[in-house]
């Protein structure tokens, strides 16, 4: 098994990655009945990434996610129920419908949103860690992005200002191959994002993202030297998306047969489930009843988005600094 | 019968054309093409929404699809005008200007003032704006007002497929940096677009509709919705002229006084939020030059001052509706 990670830890972590997965198929289910409004972007695929990294956090560390936010609002204790009356733009939401999926957020559960902007995590990541430096907290501050925004101006300045102020920062690039229609390979033209972190005087780790043990072992490490003074990380975590980049996306630029393959043989819910169950300790059963559960909460979600109310006329003005 | 096409083919047909008038045209930005280094289709998206698709292959070399780096690309298309090119940059959502507005507004904007007159920039940057996809804070604003005020930009927000193809080739053509928005929710739009070139010019309005009672200055979609609120007026007597200024930078002020000096009455319709709107420029504008024609105050039909929600309910509300426009027309019409 794992040296770090006890029974109920592996089982926690089991739970975070299946109702990632299945809110995602969900999601990805209903938008095709045109119920569900807007822009979204699905995490499935990715979940031991968030999950990996976030299993290390508390509720006083803070995340930054990105478009494709569902899979670290979950892994960071988001409550799924409010996050799928959010998608449904319903009073009820995470954000009361004023945000929808590309905005989600709970501070008080340290998550500081998905966000709509390319890149727009890292800067405010070196706040939250600057405010726990100055406050002589342990608390850190993770910037979840993908091989696109790796390129954004201020993801580099993020990175540089974070290792110019040693601060308890980790920077996780979530590599799944494409921003949008376009391939790491073309618009990344190093070996790996990681390779950049050197240039930065950070260290540069790369893990496979698939696999919940090396995220989570990985991560476990560029944590620790934050919280201990260290200074941040770049941790490079390479994966797959398994649906396009956003619904509807007709995924011509991707090879046949590409994600059909990694569903079967690198999944990562597959192979930590096949990990965990080896020796016996935890069985099938144990899991198939998570499994139940979840799907369980998660049509419950369904069933109580589509019955709430949307948001009143009269919340259109609130919440913001003077409104007429 | 003359031809039909959409707003969105429109640009397609303006950007195919002026590449195939003029080799120093490119064009560029996340996706123009896309499928860049992957197993799949090349040119397999052409844009975000498709509008730039079948260019790619047409022309060689000439759509450059960039990394997410929108300051480096937007100022690399401002840099390439300075030497002798005409690129066309894409930013996708408007939105995305913050990333990398200061090679806009502190650099192309500037370079022929602040030069001496010696440099010229012709570069276009084409974004989509506006609300109505249900796609929240961050991709739906509507900032025109934000270049309008800018000195040495020029700015285009068409409303129509006609307009759209023959404002794009004018802005191509223009030697001065044009930032031209597309409304989204107009891309479906159809109408009869000319097959074959032309252009139209800047700051000449379009009176999309004549009308003695009350004068409606509306931009971009706010132009349909003015036309479909002065239709449904006509059937209760209230004749309204609908002016669509075409471009925020330069304006027409001088179809706005004179359907003012007609009318005496005046409602702006813009989708922006109301500080620092056009809405209040061109009521300011005619408070000062057309005061003495002036029956009625003047009503600025416009988005509250808040973010655009995401809840169709509330994004339903935010944006002007005939149904406001209507109101503020019978307001004003009333008015004693
Ligand atoms: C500043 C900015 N530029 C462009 C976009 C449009 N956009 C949204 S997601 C995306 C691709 C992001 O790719 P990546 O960072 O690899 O994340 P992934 O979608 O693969 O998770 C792009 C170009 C945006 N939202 N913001
Ligand atoms: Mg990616």
């Amino acid at each position: 098994m794992s040296e770090t990670l006890n029974r109920e830890s592996l089982l926690k972590a089991y739970r975070i990655m299946r109702t990632i997965r299945e809110f995602e198929e969900r999601v990805h289910t209903d938008f095709a009945t045109g119920e569900i409004p807007g822009f979204v972007h699905l995490y499935a695929g990715e979940e031991a990434s968030a999950t990996g990294v976030c299993m290390h956090l508390t509720g006083d560390d803070y995340i930054a996610s990105t478009h494709r936010g569902h899979g670290h609002c979950i892994a960071k204790g988001v409550d799924p129920v409010g996050m799928m009356a959010e998608i449904w733009g319903k009073a009820t939401g995470t954000c009361k419908g004023k945000g929808g999926s590309m905005h989600i957020a709970d501070l008080s559960v340290g998550m500081l949103g998905a966000n709509g902007i390319v890149g727009g995590g890292g800067p405010l990541i070196c706040g939250t860690a600057l405010a726990a430096k100055i406050r002589g907290t342990q608390d850190v501050g993770v910037c979840f992005f993908g091989d696109g925004a790796s390129n954004q101006g201020t993801i580099f300045e993020a990175m540089n200002l974070a290792a110019v102020w040693k601060l308890p920062a980790i920077f996780v690039a979530e590599n799944n191959g494409y921003a949008e229609a376009t391939s790491s390979k073309y618009s990344v033209p190093c070996e790996n994002i990681a390779d950049r972190a050197p240039a930065f005087g950070m260290p540069g780790v790369i893990v496979d993202g698939f696999d919940f043990f090396a995220v989570h072992k990985a991560a476990g490490e560029a944590i620790r030297r934050a919280r201990e003074g260290g200074g941040p990380t770049l941790l490079e975590v390479k994966l797959s998306r398994y649906y396009g980049h956003f619904e509807g996306d007709q995924q011509t630029y991707r090879a046949p047969g590409e994600v059909q393959k990694l569903r079967e043989t690198k999944d990562c819910l597959l192979q930590f489930r096949r990990r965990i169950t080896a020796d016996g300790e935890i069985t099938n059963e144990q899991l198939d009843a998570i499994d139940r559960e979840v799907k369980t909460l998660i049509d419950d979600s369904v069933v109580r988005a589509k019955a709430d109310p949307k948001p009143a006329p009269a919340d259109l003005l609130t919440d913001v600094y003077v409104s007429y | 019968m003359a031809r039909k096409i959409t707003y969105q083919q429109a640009i397609n047909e303006a950007l195919d054309q002026e590449m195939a008038r003029d080799p120093r045209v490119i064009i560029m930005g996340e996706d123009n093409a896309g499928g860049a280094g992957a197993p799949g289709e090349e040119d397999a998206w052409g844009g975000v929404l498709g509008v730039t698709k079948g260019l790619f292959h047409k022309y060689p070399g000439r759509v450059l699809d960039t990394p997410i780096s929108e300051s480096g690309y937007v100022g690399a298309a401002v840099g390439a005008a300075c030497n002798g090119l005409r690129p066309v940059a894409e930013l996708m959502f408007v939105d995305f200007i913050g990333v990398c507005f200061d090679q806009i507004y502190n650099q192309a904007a500037k370079f022929r003032y602040m030069f001496g007159g010696k440099a010229e920039t012709p570069v276009v940057i084409r974004a989509m704006y506006g609300a109505g996809f249900r796609a929240a804070a961050q991709h739906s604003q509507c900032l025109y007002n934000m270049f309008t005020h800018i000195p040495g930009l020029k700015v285009v927000v068409p409303s129509n497929p006609y307009d759209a193809k023959g404002l794009l080739i004018q802005s191509i053509r223009d030697n001065d940096p044009v930032i031209f928005l597309e409304h989204k929710v107009l891309y479906t739009m159809e109408g009869e677009v000319p097959e074959e070139s032309y252009a139209i010019p800047f700051g000449e309005a379009n009176v999309a509709r004549e009308g003695d009672d009350v004068t409606i200055v509306a931009f971009g979609r706010m132009v349909n919705q003015a036309l479909t609120a002065a239709a449904a007026l006509q059937n209760q007597g209230i004749h309204c002229e609908v002016i669509d200024p075409r471009t925020t930078s330069p304006l027409d002020e001088d179809t706005i006084l004179e359907s003012v000096e007609k009318t005496g009455r005046l409602v702006i319709v813009d989708e922006s939020t109301p500080r620092c709107s056009m809405a209040s420029d061109i009521a300011g504008i005619v408070a000062q030059k057309a005061f003495g024609a002036l029956k009625a105050p003047i009503e600025q039909v416009t988005a509250p001052h808040v973010p655009v929600p995401f809840s169709d309910a509330l994004e339903d509300l935010y944006v002007p509706s005939p149904a406001r426009i209507e109101a503020a027309v019978t307001r004003v019409k009333e008015y004693r």
